[in-house]
């Protein structure tokens, strides 16, 4: 192996914590030489900015009953150490289905723009 | 609510937003578990993995050519009887419904024969939809596509009853909106030995013009209009699932109408479709009702 793929492969090797994010490679000549991937949060970047409206959950009112999780096609929302239900707002790509399948109707899109 | 904690898809995927197949790769996969190895032919499963050199799914993927679904399944499940591991390992070929009703067809019908353990999972969002909208064999009758500017001519190819004339042990439908219900029959099917078919109908926001939103909306209508009926064919015999159980009564059936309306690409529809599709449910349902009535006796 030449050198500078052995680079790229020390690059890939660690463990998923410590490996480069996908935007902190500047072109695609850096990616490892064998058409192997390893699995990595983020594959195509902060997928957050590709939101026009964010959602909002209005904790004290929600009843907790998890819906909101299981429709999530993402998996951005989280149960956090309260039990309350945490969106990722680095990946939620805003399209709105938790607040349509939202049961009790707590959680409200609002525009990007106005937060 | 039984469905596991544990994710086995990162966030940050290339998936459109509210896309019906990201969440039904999400729920099988926790109904699989950490000892699967998937096959996924080209398809927008392959888009939602994103660039080389990084996956969001923690599971084994193989990408395969969109023909050799099928053949690479055996083919794992051959190296895997050869190490003894195959009650072990699940295998999973995960492809779209262009991948399964056109291209791939062939090697499925082969590993089907063959009477290999696997499990064949089909995500029906009706078209070529990561190429930009191109008509399938699994279109519905009237739906725009790129190459059907003026609406497609047939009605929707039924998958699942070609799998089911094979012979096999397992083969079910399923739907999106309904995820609870998608997460027991994988988890049943995984249980089974033999081939295993199951057909999920997988809502696509830019294909089918709807706002992102809607997703399980449209999923749910299309059950309750009787147009995707859930059910599951266990060595041979019929059961309804619980969402569609109700709907086997023609009363209780919402018009097609409201399923069609909610729809850009059914946006040129005549009255004459619209009455072809009631006809087409009808037949439908009554096929199933007179098979499920035969199967009681």
């Amino acid at each position: 192996m030449s050198k500078p793929e052995e680079e790229k492969w020390k690059k890939i090797c660690k463990s998923k914590e410590e490996r480069p994010k996908v935007q902190e490679y500047k072109n695609w000549t850096e990616l490892p030489p064998i058409p192997i991937s390893l699995p990595l949060d983020g594959s195509m970047g902060r997928t957050g900015d590709w939101r026009t409206f964010r959602p909002v959950i209005n904790t004290s009112e929600c009843n907790k009953c998890g819906i909101c999780w299981m429709y999530c096609p993402e998996g951005v929302i989280q149960k956090n150490e309260d039990g309350d239900y945490e969106i990722d707002l680095e990946y939620c790509k805003g399209c709105g289905i938790c607040a349509t399948e939202c049961p009790t109707k707590n959680i409200e899109m609002k525009r990007e723009s106005e937060m | 609510m039984d469905l596991k904690e544990e994710e086995f898809i990162y966030p940050g995927t290339r998936a459109c937003a509210g896309c019906g197949m990201a969440l039904i790769y999400r729920i099988a996969l926790k109904a699989l578990g950490p000892k699967t190895i998937l096959t996924v032919p080209a398809s927008c499963l392959t888009v939602l993995h994103g660039m080389q050199g990084f996956c969001s799914t923690k599971l084994s993927v193989l990408h395969t050519p969109f023909a050799t679904t099928g053949a690479s399944a055996s083919g794992i499940v051959a190296s895997l009887d050869d190490k003894g591991l195959s009650d072990e390992i699940c295998v999973v070929a995960f492809a779209g419904d262009g991948g399964t009703t056109d291209i791939g067809i062939q090697s499925l019908s082969g590993a089907a024969e063959r009477g290999t353990n696997f499990i064949y999972a089909c995500y029906d969002n009706e078209a070529y939809m990561n190429t930009g909208v191109q008509r399938s064999g699994s279109t519905p009758l009237g739906a725009f596509s790129t190459t059907t500017p003026m609406g497609k001519d047939g009605h929707k190819k039924n998958m699942p009853k070609i799998l089911e004339a094979h012979g096999i042990p397992y083969v079910a439908t399923a739907c999106a909106s309904y995820p609870l219900d998608l997460y027991e029959k994988f988890q049943k099917a995984r249980e089974i030995k033999g081939p295993k078919y199951i057909h999920i109908l997988a809502p696509c926001p830019p294909g089918w013009g709807y706002e992102p939103k809607d997703t399980i909306k449209i999923g749910r209508l299309a059950v309750e209009t009787g147009f995707w009926p859930l059910y599951e064919i266990e060595n041979g015999r019929m059961t309804l699932s619980r969402p569609s159980k109700k709907y086997s009564d023609e009363q209780k059936r919402k018009p097609i109408k409201e399923y069609l309306e909610t729809q850009k690409r059914f946006k040129s529809l005549d009255n004459n479709t619209v009455q072809n599709y009631e006809q087409y449910i009808n037949d439908l349902w009554s096929e199933v009702n007179q098979r499920l009535e035969r199967e009681q006796e």
